[in-house]
């Protein structure tokens, strides 16, 4: 067991993939000499070269078109996009190209590429800095999406969606980069596309990924001293969802509240609510709810504490689920 | 990459000593006094980015992007804008801000996250900044079609023409959006001058990670000129924009200036050059300060004195007073303003978001 920070796990993710695999190479921008504008690949361009550890020119739809190229002539390309705001460049890429290249070849072509972006709010940042674009990409067919809450999960995660053949996008919640937490280097891990239970609870469940676990473990803490005791299902796969852990724990406790910082039209929670009210009709004890932020573009740093859910819209919701 | 040494392919009137370089085909014909003026703009604009890095230092803002050692790239280019000419920011350019009569304050709002952009409410030809690299390009060739569909373009009337300019980094040239921009002004003539400050660096990487020829050489493969700059010759900088703000707006389509220059901070405050370039290279560059050439040259040709010089360092000291003041007391903003800002109908659906916002700050002061 080793304590680090989401940041560091993430480093060490990479570390060893770069290590157990010669085909796998980081591409990006200030990735190199700089390990990156939150030191993720700090060290790694040192270690392995430049050949492996690639400074990219700033074009978002340049880097993931080549790694695209680069991962069709069997490499691993690991893209990291700077910040949320700036892999809309890269859409089409992903959207329309990487997505279905398998589809669209009957399965001849694989299309093993990782695109890492930190993502999410919360952080004091500038526009376009604080970004939860994930519905967009869940919605696409043909890639898989993925969150890490925890530094075990960052450091697990990101190996195991190197090794996946499909396109991932790894979503990184940049907000959670210096929280520590125990890895342990030896543990086999759960499997890439599984929910985690995050805290057991009888009265209701939070449904939570990324950023928003630790909003609502807290939240969980405070509900228990106040009698509630809650489930706190950490989703860590948005695309494919784990159906079968979240409809399981839905069914345990009766109610079911999804929570993102990404707007709720469309978001996950849609989805999520959508799905629970198709199997878990009839054990449900109130409506699945929602907290999510509001359908504005991110505001201005100052409200965005406002904006995003935070403990106590959290436990709002609950009140509202459990006096239904 | 070597640095580019005083000729015909990069124009420099005024050496880093302050002797004046000339002729060149781009001379400049302003007078004296009309340099000293920019000389105060530049010595106000750094104290303004100065007292702004404090201010983020401080905690008083989220983030500044310093512009120190760009002051002749803005000022010279800006000054050589006039009334109806539109003006298409990237995020650094608070020098050209000011030029257009932005208040330092407005960006501040920005930079501390009280507000967006806030100034393009007010009246001046100055776009909001542009965060996402590169894109304000390809808006700014449009604004450039329109005038030319409006009809603000070769008339014989010169004084009734206009042309954009937009402003980017060496690190947006690699963008797909900065090289459609290029086609699109290509090929409709669109008056638009496009100003790239080359300050050597895209946060940590080098223009070698991004061009491997003169970036101004770019040009001529889209079928415009292209001029390369010393950035930090003011002379030459305003002198190369005149020229190209006047080719654009007679009609005879854009230019690509590349502003020779060095980004002497860091990329932003939250940034650590240390880590990818050497105290030397700082040092290097610090020798072309733009702004210690136009005084020594003014100095010498005692345009300027020492009082002159003392009387724009008190206002220097009272503009940091007002900024330093401003920054603490811009309004603190609510969410609930922000509601009716996204669209110009707004959906019944954010109406009753700002209801149930609202419903809930409320409820939540009752139990506090």
């Amino acid at each position: 067991m080793t304590t680090l920070t989401l940041a560091k796990a993430l480093n060490a993710g990479l570390r060893q993939a770069l290590a157990d695999d010669p085909k796998v190479l980081l591409f990006g921008e200030d990735i190199g000499a700089l390990g990156g504008v939150f030191r993720v690949t700090e060290g790694l361009q040192a270690e392995f070269g430049n050949n492996r550890v690639i400074d990219a020119p700033l074009a978002e739809s340049g880097i993931v078109g080549t790694a695209i190229g680069l991962a069709l002539r069997g490499y691993r390309p690991v893209v990291e996009i700077q910040f949320d705001g700036f892999v809309f460049p890269a859409f089409d890429q992903l959207v329309s190209q990487v997505s279905r290249l398998r589809f669209r070849t009957a399965g001849a072509l694989s299309v093993p590429l990782v695109v890492r972006i930190p993502y999410g709010g919360g952080i004091g940042a500038i526009e376009h800095h604080g970004e939860s674009p994930e519905a967009y990409f869940a919605h696409t067919p043909g890639l898989k999406v993925v969150t890490c809450a925890s530094a075990a999960d960052g450091y697990w995660m990101l190996q195991q969606a190197i090794s996946s053949d499909d396109p991932v996008i790894f979503l990184e919640p940049k907000r959670r980069y210096q929280d520590k937490a125990e890895v342990d280097f030896s543990q086999f891990p759960a499997p890439l596309h599984s929910a985690r239970l995050a805290r057991p609870g009888t009265d209701a469940t939070l449904l939570a990924y990324g950023p928003m676990v630790r909003t609502c473990l807290e939240a969980a803490a405070v509900a228990a001293t106040e009698g509630h005791q809650l489930e706190v299902l950490d989703l860590r796969t948005l695309a494919p969802l784990d159906d079968a852990a979240i409809f399981a724990s839905v069914r345990r406790t009766g109610r079911a509240i999804v929570v993102h910082e990404a707007a709720g039209t469309l978001g996950m929670g849609a989805e999520i609510a959508a799905r629970i009210q198709a199997e878990c009709f009839y054990e449900l004890a109130a409506p699945t709810l929602r907290v999510t932020a509001y359908d504005l573009p991110y505001p201005p740093s100052k409200v965005e504490q406002s904006f995003l859910p935070d403990l106590d819209r959290v436990l709002d919701a609950v009140d509202r689920s459990m006096n239904w | 990459m070597i640095d580019p040494v005083p000729g015909p392919d990069f124009v420099q009137l005024l050496d880093p000593t302050g002797s004046r370089a000339e002729p060149h085909r781009f001379g400049y014909s302003g007078s004296d006094a009309e340099l000293a003026a920019d000389l105060r703009d530049m010595l106000l604009i750094r104290r303004l980015d100065a007292e702004a890095t404090a201010l983020q230092r401080k905690g008083e803002l989220g983030l500044w992007a310093p512009l120190l050692g760009q002051e002749a790239a803005q000022v010279g280019s800006a000054r050589a804008t006039r009334g109806a000419d539109l003006i298409v920011p990237s995020y650094r350019e608070h020098g050209v801000a000011w030029c257009a009569g932005i208040d330092p304050l407005d960006l501040l709002t920005t930079f501390r996250g009280t507000g967006m952009t806030d100034w393009a409410s007010r009246p001046a030809n100055f776009h909001p900044y542009s965060f996402v690299i590169g894109t304000q390009t390809l808006h700014a060739v449009g604004m450039a079609m329109a005038l030319r569909l409006d009809g603000l373009v070769g008339n014989s009337d010169p004084n009734r023409n206009a042309a954009a300019i937009v402003y980017f980094g060496d690190g947006a040239t690699s963008q797909g959006d900065v090289n459609e921009a290029f086609v699109f002004a290509a090929s409709f003539a669109a008056p638009v001058v496009f100003f790239c400050q080359n300050n050597q660096y895209a946060i940590s990487e080098p223009t070698s990670v991004q061009t491997k020829i003169p970036l101004y050489q770019r040009a001529a493969g889209f079928g415009f000129p292209g001029v390369r700059v010393d950035g930090n010759d003011l002379l030459a900088v305003r002198a190369v924009t005149e020229w190209a703000m006047e080719r654009a707006r007679r009609g005879d389509g854009p230019t690509l200036i590349e502003a020779y220059t060095y980004r002497v901070g860091a990329h932003t405050t939250s940034d650590d050059p240390t880590k990818y370039r050497s105290a030397d290279e700082e040092q290097a560059w610090r020798a072309k300060d733009p702004i210690t050439r136009l005084r020594n040259y003014l100095l010498g040709t005692s345009a300027i004195d020492q009082s002159w010089l003392d009387s724009v360092e008190a206002e220097a000291e009272s503009l940091a007073e007002r900024i330093r003041l401003g920054c603490v007391n811009l309004p603190e903003p609510k969410l609930e303003e922000f509601f009716t800002q996204a669209y110009a109908d707004t959906p019944d659906a954010l109406f009753s978001q700002r209801a149930e916002h609202l419903a809930y700050e409320a409820s939540f002061e009752a139990t506090r």
